[in-house]
């Protein structure tokens, strides 16, 4: 039987250990909430100081394509915040090269630079993970 | 008879079906997701394209902006913006919207 910790008294381990963390985006943005979502869940793990990385696969790589403007439709244009996720220490952006080129798009269309990985490099990223987000 | 498809179809299958189903002199606008089948360099592209010759296709010009793809849509689609989605409506008999 241990004593309690009461919440204050957190072992060094499970207060300092980081955690890979990877965000999966899957979705198209404005068309559902998920790409939104997945953004306020990244900023709020900002928070954290854990290692995370960025994945835009399928529909996802949509999300970060230039040229974004949102007035005509009233919804909030959220594409600037990828530029700005660097702010917050978050550096790890991926995006699988299938899937752009898959719609007719290149590193040039998207606002914010890029690691491009093949289907294969993409698996081993997401096979190194502590921890899978799927949005 | 008017289509509307909503969903994108790199991750639904309703623009697929739209174009299976579709009669010619009908048209189809692509609205939300759906305008990325206005798109060009895509898989459904080529499909499009072809329907082109027996249908009319129209995409909602706000959707396109929100997303970026203002200067990807293949040539020969109409962009419409809310008054014209109205007008094609009301124009047609009846509207299908693939959901």
């Amino acid at each position: 039987m241990t004593e309690s910790t009461g919440g204050i008294d957190m072992d060094e381990e499970s207060s300092g250990t980081i955690k890979k963390f990877a965000f999966v985006n899957r979705k198209a943005p404005y068309g559902t909430i998920y790409a939104l979502e997945s953004l306020e869940v990244v900023l709020i793990s900002a928070a954290f100081d854990q290692d995370v990385s960025l994945v835009f696969m399928d529909d996802g790589v949509y999300e970060l394509k230039k040229g974004q403007g949102t007035k005509a439709v009233g919804m909030k244009n959220f594409s600037p915040t990828y530029r700005a996720l660097e702010g917050y220490d978050i550096e790890k952006l991926y995006v699988e090269k299938e899937s752009m080129e898959a719609r007719g798009l290149t590193e040039d269309d998207l606002v914010v630079p890029v690691e491009v990985l093949t289907s294969e490099e993409m698996a081993t990223l997401m096979d190194e993970q502590d921890v899978v987000l799927s949005f | 008879m008017l289509h509307i498809v909503n969903k994108s179809p790199s991750e639904k299958n309703a623009l697929d079906s739209c174009l299976r189903t579709v009669k010619k002199g009908s048209s189809i606008l692509l609205i939300e997701d759906g305008v990325y089948g206005a798109t060009k360099g895509t898989a459904a592209a080529g499909k499009l394209a072809a329907a082109m010759a027996d249908v009319q296709v129209f995409a909602l010009w706000p959707d396109l902006e929100a997303r970026g793809m203002q200067d990807n849509v293949i040539d020969g689609v109409k962009q419409v913006d809310y008054a014209g989605f109205v007008d094609l409506v009301a124009a047609d008999k009846n509207v299908q919207s693939w959901l």
